[in-house]
């Protein structure tokens, strides 16, 4: 059943659209008012100023480095596995291939790259990373001039990943090791 | 002939010209401007020639404003692939946006634009039939439109024509019925003659209100702007009537339109508001200096600087007709109400006289 929408009754001085006409202008009016003179203008002039980010921010995903400078990641290919574009492609230092710059850790991986026109920035990787070594970051606004330009290397990823000041969990791994070389354990 | 004539006229043509071109080109910027103000933002505020960024203060505050928007939209244009899509009529396809823009042009040719500078009268041409001239070329601008929605080839485009023709005769009926007022008033068709009779009588908008509304709200559908813009209805018909036209070709139609409003906010001002004339400072005579008569052109600039504006806000603020409102509102309203006036008119100044 059709409804029928009762329509209210103009009277004649409202049929004259003339205080509709009146109402609209004084509207636009008011608001190219309050943005040219009182400057209320509700738009960002983008590049020059920029939002802030809320701490939870997913943008492009770094590699990190610790506090001593060293790579953290350890070449174990978790996140190639469950990157859901396959954007991240792990290069394995292989038998006679790299070795971790810092102590305790096996290895480091020789390339370790990121393809940014296919990243979805997901933070798989960085949940999946048991060596917290990639992190989703601030970054939203990536800008090559060619496809190849967007593949990210480990040098660029660990160059704009900065420091993580978290957890160095092979840092005491040494010592403990050692400590259990002796008896009774000292730790 | 006397030479004399046809240089100055030369002259006076290339400079309307020149002026009108440029009032297009930065009414375009002030139609970005000024709706980006009513709805909150900034506008085009980027476009500079890179040598402007050495100019200290003017510089930036000249970019801001979007001063060299225009520029960068004609350059783009004209850089722009002209292409002609295939199973267009290209006869017509390539007349229209040139039968568009012409009548828009030719309108000025009859308006005063000031008094005069030194012995020069500053208008092209002073006929004696000036407001005929210009509703018989105003109504040549139909043409363009029509010829460029039939020449498309396309459903849309088409439907944009037939709407414009249809509204274009409509509104043009109600703008000439409303106008006969002013003419029984003054008693010449001659537009300086007009201007003469409101600078010693007080302006016509006072004298023939009704007629204003009448003939402004025409010259909004004449023009095809909103709240009339069906031909060009983008939610409607993807562009209207210049759907299929790109590059310099698009710019001419965009070209008529606004010299359209360039064209009928003069034909107000000088049918209603006293063209060059301010009613104080004795600025309402011909000028007998230089420096007047500049001062004239100037008031004739801004009193149609505050029209075109006044189009413009109006465009930001008013939704779409729809097709039988529009219709409605130009047979069934505004045409007898212009008869009523004429009527009125007429009993009015028979008893005065």
């Amino acid at each position: 059943m059709a409804i029928t929408v009762n329509r209210k009754k103009l009277n004649f001085w409202e049929k004259l659209y003339l205080p509709a006409i009146v109402g609209g202008l004084k509207v636009t009016l008011k608001h190219a008012f309050n943005t040219l003179i009182l400057r209320k203008v509700v738009t960002m002039e983008y590049p020059e100023q920029k939002w802030t980010l809320p701490a939870g921010y997913r943008g492009a995903p770094y590699l990190v480095k610790d506090q001593e400078g060293n790579t953290k990641c350890v070449s174990c290919q978790l996140c190639e596995f469950v990157c859901p574009p396959k954007a991240i492609r792990i290069t394995p230092p292989g038998d006679t291939g790299l070795k971790a710059d810092r102590t305790n850790a096996e290895k480091m991986p020789a390339e370790f790259e990121i393809n940014m026109l296919r990243c979805i920035f997901c933070g798989f990787c960085q949940e999946v990373c048991p060596e917290e070594a990639i992190f989703l970051q601030q970054d939203y606004s990536l800008v090559a001039l060619s496809r190849g330009e967007m593949i990210y290397n480990k040098e660029k990823l660990l160059s704009l990943g900065g420091v993580s000041p978290g957890i160095q969990k092979w840092k005491l791994k040494l010592d403990e090791a050692k400590a259990q070389e002796s008896f009774p354990v000292k730790v | 002939m006397d030479w004399n004539f046809i240089i100055f006229s030369l002259v006076k043509i290339a400079v309307v010209v020149g002026v009108v071109q440029g009032l297009v080109a930065y009414s375009v910027l002030a139609e970005r401007k000024i709706s980006a103000w009513i709805q909150d933002r900034v506008g085009p505020n980027r476009c500079a020639p890179p040598f402007m960024k050495y100019v200290p203060i003017l510089g930036p505050f000249l970019t801001r404003l979007g001063v060299f928007q225009p520029l960068a939209d004609g350059l783009k244009f004209m850089f722009k692939e002209d292409f002609t899509p295939a199973g267009v009529k290209k006869i017509y396809f390539f007349l229209a946006p040139a039968v568009a823009v012409i009548p828009a042009m030719l309108t000025v040719a009859v308006i005063p634009f000031g008094s005069q500078l030194g012995a020069q009268k500053m208008v092209i041409a002073d006929l004696n039939v000036g407001i005929l001239y210009t509703f018989g070329i105003v109504s040549m601008g139909v043409y363009g439109i029509v010829l460029a929605g039939y020449a498309a080839n396309s459903k849309y485009p088409m439907f944009g024509g037939i709407r414009s023709s249809a509204q274009m005769i409509s509104y043009e009926i109600s703008m000439g019925m409303s106008v006969i007022p002013v003419l029984l008033i003054v008693g010449n068709l001659n537009l300086s003659q007009i201007i003469n009779w409101q600078a010693t009588h007080g302006w016509l908008v006072v004298y023939a209100p009704i007629s204003f509304v009448i003939f402004m709200v025409a010259s909004f559908a004449e023009t095809n702007r909103t709240p009339f813009d069906l031909p060009e209805a983008e939610t409607e018909l993807v562009g209207g009537y210049h759907t299929e036209y790109g590059s310099m070709k698009f710019a001419l139609f965009f070209l008529a339109e606004y010299s359209n409003m360039v064209a009928s906010s003069a034909m107000m001002v000088t049918l209603f508001f006293g063209g060059w004339t301010l009613p104080f400072w004795g600025l309402d005579h011909a000028a007998p200096s230089l420096g007047l008569g500049i001062a004239h052109i100037l008031i004739f600039l801004a009193k149609m600087l505050f029209f075109m504006v006044v189009f413009i806000w109006v465009r930001w603020m008013f939704p779409r007709f729809r097709y039988d409102q529009l219709m409605d509102l130009g047979w069934r309203r505004f045409l007898p109400l212009a008869l009523v006036n004429i009527l009125i008119t007429a009993v009015w100044l028979w008893i005065r006289s």
